[in-house]
């Protein structure tokens, strides 16, 4: 029962939408209904789908990078304090710099002709600094009786990161991770949106194309596609969150 | 075997000497303690909250440099001679227990076969032949403490360290698990230190027990406890046990001098 509540309430909001805009006469233009959503979806689906999956593509693509090298610096700040400390205040300024403000600077030294480069850069910036800061905190979150019992083994610096330290990290990397893939994705389509030039051709751009032209079915069917891509990452994340840390608590849920 | 051992332990395995430890935010731990272990002897620290017993263990393991004074190992002690038995089970979490067990030796670059089977061997000893492929967070506190003693004992340890064990189990658990303890040193000899704040514990487990006194700490006392091994319901209900109780407690309570 609990389970259906979600979509029966989102089917009586579409209802009461529809009504609301056919009994009042709402211009199309103002605000579609939602079956006019739902056509555009249908005729503009080629094209749609593809600027899905392009967006799709950049955000995986950004979500990816921005793993790697949130894993990877932290791993090498926590190798070396001197590097953290030289490192970390830049990570902190790339992070609270707002994209918006770098996006065209970006796309100009990138080139305009790759302008996808240009989004893949922007993404990651928006998506690295969770992954860095939530792996750094959890590198250091590891059990003292656990770090002592392999000191006292005699295990090396590498078999301590392996075997210890990065599975320590696990769940902090994890939800760094489910933060990241949901910021990879708005800072794909914010920077299409700053970048927006007519190469770019993601979900962002079809928003801005039908708002220009003021096809606004269109655009709400875009913003449909770009909602269901963000929670498609989020539900996959969680997923994966769920599985790797299943065995972790008893009961056995993520 | 047993016998050999209380009538009279064949040396030292280690000698502490002038013994401190000040931790780097002041706090004075232990002051010159002094105390002989013997190889093969199931020797009890016994103590108030705070005492510095779990200080002693991480100096003896090495795992903490003394301020003053030093452990001398009589008798060489290398890596993986020294088992350690933490309160908390200290599992990795992601680790299947056979995994968890086998863990020493894999540090130590054993061959995954041998290590397999000798850590399949340790969990068996154990009782827990059956749980191989759990996880921890399905095994009870109990059944966690014996797969901790099994990869405290996976390695063949000279010597094990035992910093109050089972002081989070259940009292019936804890009983169970005393024996069970008993019967593994019996057999495999090794040279056990076993922090307890329990002198019922203590009494029923020791060869010896050192009473310590508050911080910071120093060994007050020592003493032998002659009832018989094996150790068993039999001595646990004799009166000899309840009488040593009785002193050992007296004892206890002067060692805390003013402190009670
Ligand atoms: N890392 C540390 N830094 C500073 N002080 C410490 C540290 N570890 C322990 N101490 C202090 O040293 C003293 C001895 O600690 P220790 O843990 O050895 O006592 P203990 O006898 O094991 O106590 P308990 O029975 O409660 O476990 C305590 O006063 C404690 O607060
Ligand atoms: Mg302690």
């Amino acid at each position: 029962m609990r389970r259906l509540l979600p979509p029966l309430v989102g089917l009586l909001f579409l209802l009461t939408w529809e009504l609301v805009v056919r009994l009042r006469d709402v211009p199309v233009f103002v605000l579609p209904p939602p079956s006019a959503v739902a056509t555009a979806l249908w005729n503009d689906a080629p094209l749609l789908l593809q600027s899905s999956w392009i967006t799709l593509i950049i955000t995986v693509q950004a979500f990816l990078l921005a793993l790697i090298t949130g894993v990877g610096l932290a791993v090498l700040f926590k190798q070396s304090r001197a590097l953290e400390a030289a490192l970390y205040p830049y990570a902190v300024i790339l992070q609270v710099t707002p994209i918006v403000a770098i996006a065209p600077l970006v796309v100009i030294w990138v080139g305009y002709e790759r302008v996808n480069l240009a989004l893949l850069i922007l993404a990651w910036i928006v998506a690295f600094f969770p992954v860095l800061s939530n792996s750094t905190a959890g590198l250091s979150a590891v059990d003292p009786n656990l770090r002592d019992l392999f000191r006292l083994y005699g295990a090396s610096r590498w078999q301590v990161l392996w075997r210890l330290a990065l599975p320590s990290a696990l769940p902090y990397i994890l939800a760094g991770a489910r933060i990241s893939g949901g910021l990879a994705l708005i800072g794909a389509v914010v920077a299409e949106f700053v970048a927006g030039s007519g190469t770019a051709t993601g979900l962002a751009w079809r928003v801005i194309e039908a708002g220009n032209r003021l096809n606004m079915p269109r655009l709400f069917a875009a913003l449909t596609l770009l909602s269901v891509l963000g929670i498609l990452i989020f539900a996959v994340l969680t997923g994966i969150q769920r599985r790797l840390l299943r065995h972790w608590h008893p009961g056995g849920a993520g | 075997m047993a016998k050999q051992r209380d009538a009279g332990v064949s040396g030292d395995l280690l000698r502490l000497r002038g013994l401190g430890l000040t931790y780097a935010n002041g706090t004075r731990a232990l002051d010159n303690v002094d105390l002989a272990v013997g190889e093969g002897e199931f020797l009890s620290l016994l103590g108030p909250s705070g005492c510095g017993k779990s200080t002693i263990l991480r100096l003896v393991a090495g795992l903490l440099a003394p301020t003053t004074g030093g452990v001398e190992r009589v008798r060489p002690i290398t890596r993986g001679d020294t088992g350690f038995v933490f309160q908390e089970p200290t599992l990795m979490p992601w680790a299947r227990i056979i995994d968890n067990v086998r863990l020493p030796l894999d540090l130590a670059g054993v061959p995954r076969a041998e290590a397999q089977e000798r850590a399949e061997d340790g969990l068996a000893r154990v009782g827990l032949g059956d749980f191989l492929r759990a996880f921890p967070a399905e095994l009870s506190g109990g059944m966690k403490m014996r797969a901790a003693l099994a990869r405290a004992l996976v390695t063949a340890p000279r010597l094990l360290l035992l910093d109050e064990p089972f002081a989070a189990l259940d009292e019936i658990t804890r009983l169970k698990l005393n024996d069970d303890l008993l019967a593994l040193w019996e057999r495999e000899r090794f040279t056990a230190i076993f922090v307890t704040h329990s002198v019922f514990e203590s009494v029923y487990l020791s060869g010896r027990i050192a009473i310590m006194g508050p911080r910071p700490g120093r060994v007050v006392e020592q003493v032998t406890v002659e009832l018989p091994w094996p150790r068993d319901l039999s001595v646990r209900t004799g009166t000899a046990y309840g009488a040593l109780c009785r002193d050992v407690s007296d004892r206890l309570h002067r060692a805390m001098g003013a402190l009670i």
